[in-house]
């Protein structure tokens, strides 16, 4: 692989706290390497402004190996930038080229707030999961992890849910704000399992309720969020969680 | 002086005659019990639930912006249960007998067979909460096998196993929080432990959105904070792992026991350039297809695929043979070392080495060929190297596209470049059998303590151990103190004891925003690791670390005078958290170095060039080192060492050989 160096201009996204109203601002990097991250060019850029004495950009990040799900930046309009099946941490200044401007955005939904710069709230998440994204199995009650066979099939597609790490990518690539992919994520892990059957309707009621709660909006089948989802998580999975909502909703006392 | 508190009787006995004996507290006074969960990953989020479902009142707090984000969440590989499900011999004692030994010998028995013996529930309680681990078609559990073992017992979600243990104990977490047993406190961090008589009685948080100071009541206080390896700026952890929370216990009285074994991981992606902010793990399972080599010739230029076969050094085969690419972590990191020092690294850094996946590309492919119904012979090279690539995606795929996407290398067209990198710290707070630390009602667990993996872990142990001490441990442990604690009216957070640990976190703060030097926490980071890794990294002498001990006072000296943290204090603001966090891997980075010296021997992850054999392995002097070196906090450079004993009543200990 060829290494070379680039020169970019950055088009930032500056907000000082959730009261104030933000804007964009530019700034040159110069002799980026090929081999960066995206996230490292920020660190160099940051390193520069703390030294100018301006205030560093305030981006989330911590496993930067593209599984903890904080790292959230909207790069050329697009969640977590270029690449396919990728998030921002994972991507590297190979995907850009000497002289590019790249505009780099908070998540925007209104049940994201932003904290800072390109750091947003998602605890909305949080409490959709608290809504009934478990099993209700307190320590000390299982049998042996082999009494009960699952269908590896069913065991596959519950993982492949499974995989989401609750990022909001989904939510920031649609044009409606929808919590959908994630939700339905969720839902099908659980209601693909064995133990996820005692609980399957009130779950999906539960969380679909707290969903609109947190104003989300509606799903429109644009497929943004299958497109941009670092997890590649299917799409498919919204068609489980309205028919697990509908059986739950006609079937429910 | 050190009590360990180890039950009396068999080994196999202990825990169920500690269960049986140790006090409980009945329901209604548990909810008037509070208490203190630090961290959320593992061993945090498992406790806080777990001891939420009982009914006590808990509250949790880590620094990310959601539970689900610890660091546990990066565990590729797998967990390890003694299930014997393979029918191949496993136990509780072969886990336990695998353990002590994969630790050189330098762990606590009793310890150690407890973890053993709860393994198997941490499987079937994963499973019930909905972990969907990988299975056969049959439907049943699968294994695989991991380094350093002769049994099939790891248990694994392709390679995402620590994400799928970590949303389980966030779902049961989440599911307490909306029963109103935990509270729970994101984007929070741990600033300061406040005791009264040498008894945790609560925390000083930080706001790390609004800045504000915050104090905590609690009965208990348990840390699951994990692991330091951040202290050598490049490791494989999270960019936020710190020590802060452990080390703030440590200055108010915690021990800190075995600070220089730190685990290095063999294969890693290399460093790329000065700018490299983390280095990223390869799993230790591409050790079991993959061979490791570099060139014979020095200085080789020559691209891999132009070294014909007769001149590649496959060094792990040519000095273990019988264990060749399959050695620990320990050997084979300190081999790979070996060979670059000696001037064979490959790639632009010359610090890497090659791990070559074509010997296994056309043995799966001939494989094909044969399953076929073919003769392997009269297929042409082409299609075997096509099916062999197929095989190799199936077991592999994830790992090979996250080399590709960092390095930009084709891995199944040209070997990884690998080289070793820090991973895991056995050190950490000493606790006693029941997890308790050195101060009373101040609980350490996890990676955040020392206990279970002595002096090198196994692969597939940390996510064991954590969840272990959270869902299995803790719970009869910390009921065993607060039983006591129903007799003592909580303590409000007016008191003084909590006014001044509040004024001492309030003047730190100041201290470091005043100082409105020239130099970035991030530079002096960098500079701290490099000591580290140069002088009590891989490979340690008595010169070397007598000189970092000198260069680190000096830097912390100079990051007191120069630091630059720009912002305000009351917003959010990173560079002052990421500040306190690198002032406290100032002085802890101090303790490792002083640690290493003092520990003139070579033991599993910690290696002294004085003391090794013949043929350059680690030598282990028993007779003087035999005991956990703990350090008791006296003020600035001042510690003093006690050391615990390590009394092997059922494993003989031997000198380690895997040639």
């Amino acid at each position: 692989m060829e290494h070379y160096n680039m020169n970019l201009n950055l088009k930032v996204w500056r907000q000082k706290n959730s009261k104030t109203k933000g804007e964009f601002k530019m700034y040159r990097v110069e002799n980026i390497s090929s081999e960066m991250s995206f996230l490292e060019m920020f660190d160099v850029l940051n390193e520069r402004l703390i030294e100018e004495g301006d205030d560093p950009i305030a981006f989330d990040h911590d496993c930067r190996e593209g599984i903890c799900g904080m790292c959230s930046m909207y790069i050329d309009g697009k969640p977590h930038g270029p690449w396919q099946g990728n998030t921002t941490c994972q991507l590297h200044m190979r995907a850009f080229k000497d002289g590019d401007t790249i505009v780099v955005e908070p998540w925007r939904a209104n049940s994201f707030p932003v904290i800072k710069d390109l750091v947003v709230d998602r605890t909305a998440f949080d409490r959709i999961i608290q809504a009934g994204g478990y099993i209700s199995v307190n320590t000390g009650n299982a049998v042996d992890g082999n009494a009960l066979p699952i269908n590896k099939n069913m065991a596959d597609a519950s993982f492949a849910a499974a995989m989401c790490i609750g990022c909001g990518a989904c939510v920031a690539a649609c044009k409606n704000s929808s919590a959908m992919l994630f939700l339905s994520a969720k839902v099908s892990h659980l209601a693909l399992l064995p133990q996820g059957e005692p609980e399957r309707k009130s779950r999906v009621l539960d969380m679909v309720a707290q969903m609109d709660k947190e104003g989300f909006g509606s799903c429109t089948n644009t497929g943004a969020c299958e497109a941009t989802c670092p997890k590649e998580i299917s799409i498919s999975y919204i068609a489980k969680l309205n028919n697990e909502y509908l059986c739950a909703g006609l079937t429910t006392e | 002086m050190l009590d360990a508190k180890i039950p009396s009787g068999s080994l196999e006995n202990k825990w169920k005659e500690y269960k049986g004996h140790c006090k409980l507290v009945n329901p209604a006074n548990k909810r008037k019990l509070e208490v203190i969960v630090v961290g959320t990953g593992l061993a945090g989020a498992s406790a806080a639930a777990t001891l939420g479902e009982l009914g006590y009142k808990v509250k949790a707090f880590c620094f990310q912006d959601s539970p689900r984000r610890a660091h546990s969440i990066a565990a590729q590989g797998g967990i390890n249960a003694a299930k014997n499900y393979q029918n191949d011999g496993d136990s509780d004692y072969r886990l336990f007998y695998d353990t002590i030994k994969g630790g050189d010998y330098r762990s606590r028995e009793a310890n150690v067979y407890r973890l053993a013996e709860v393994s198997a529930n941490i499987i079937d309680q994963c499973v019930a909460q909905g972990v969907p681990f990988a299975r056969e078609y049959g439907g049943l559990l699968s294994n695989r096998s991991f380094g350093g073992v002769q049994v099939q017992r790891t248990f694994y979600a392709a390679g995402q196993t620590g994400q799928q243990l970590l949303i389980g104990a966030y779902q049961a977490l989440e599911r307490q929080i909306s029963l109103g047993t935990v509270t729970m406190y994101n984007r929070h961090e741990m600033l300061e432990v406040v005791t009264e008589n040498g008894k945790a009685i609560g925390i000083i948080t930080r706001d790390l959105i609004t800045g504000k100071l915050d104090r905590h009541f609690g009965n208990a206080v348990l840390l699951c904070t994990g692991g330091y390896g951040n202290v050598f700026y490049l490791s494989t952890n999270a960019m936020g792992s710190n020590v802060t929370a452990a080390w703030k216990a440590h200055k108010a009285g915690a021990f800190f026991a075995n600070p220089c074994y730190t685990q290095i991981h063999p294969t890693c992606i290399p460093v790329s350039g000065d700018h490299q902010s983390k280095l990223t793990l390869m799993s230790e399972s591409l050790r079991n297809d993959g061979r490791i080599w570099v060139p014979k010739k020095k200085g080789d230029t020559r691209k891999p695929n132009e070294i014909p076969h007769e001149e590649r050094d496959y060094y792990l085969e040519r000095r273990y043979p019988a264990f060749g690419n399959l050695v620990p972590r320990d050997v084979a990191s300190r081999a790979a070392k070996e060979r670059c020092d000696a001037g064979y690294g490959v790639g632009s850094s010359k610090q890497a080495v090659y791990l070559d996946y074509a010997s296994a590309i056309e043995r799966y492919g001939k494989i094909e060929i044969t399953k076929h119904g073919r003769n392997p012979e009269e297929a042409s090279k082409e299609e075997i190297t096509v099916l062999g690539k197929g095989v190799v995606k199936e077991k592999y795929g994830n790992l090979f596209d996250m080399y590709e996407k960092i390095t930009g290398e084709n891995p199944y067209e040209t070997p990884m470049r690998i080289y070793p990198a820090v991973h895991y710290t056995m050190g950490g707070l000493w606790v006693d059998y029941e997890l308790m630390t050195t101060v009373k009602g101040l609980y350490c667990l996890g990676e955040a303590n020392f206990s279970d993996h002595g002096a090198n872990r196994l692969g597939a142990s940390a996510l064991m151990q954590g969840l272990a001490d959270g869902y299995f441990v803790i719970p009869y442990t910390v009921g065993n103190y607060l039983a006591d604690e129903i007799y003592n009216k909580p303590i409000p957070t007016s008191h003084e004891a909590f006014e001044a640990a509040e004024k001492k976190v309030n003047d730190r703060i100041n201290t470091l925003m005043n100082i409105k030097g020239k130099t970035s926490v991030e530079k002096f980071h960098k500079r701290l690791g490099k000591i580290m890794w140069d002088k009590c990294g891989m490979a340690r002498n008595e010169k070397g670390l007598q000189e970092a001990i000198v260069e680190i006072q000096q830097l912390r000296k100079e990051f007191w005078q120069d630091v630059r943290i720009p912002g305000e204090i009351n917003e959010f603001n990173p560079e002052l958290d990421k500040a306190g966090r690198v002032a406290d891997f100032l002085e802890l980075g101090e303790l490792m170095c002083i640690d290493a010296l003092n520990r003139n021997e070579s033991c599993g992850g910690h290696f002294r060039e004085e003391s090794q054999t013949e043929e350059g392995e680690a030598l282990r002097h028993d007779a003087e080192f035999m005991h956990v070196a703990t350090w008791e906090f006296k003020g600035e450079s001042n510690w003093t060492m006690y050391k615990e004993a390590l009394n092997y009543e059922v494993v003989k200990p031997t000198q380690r050989s895997y040639k």
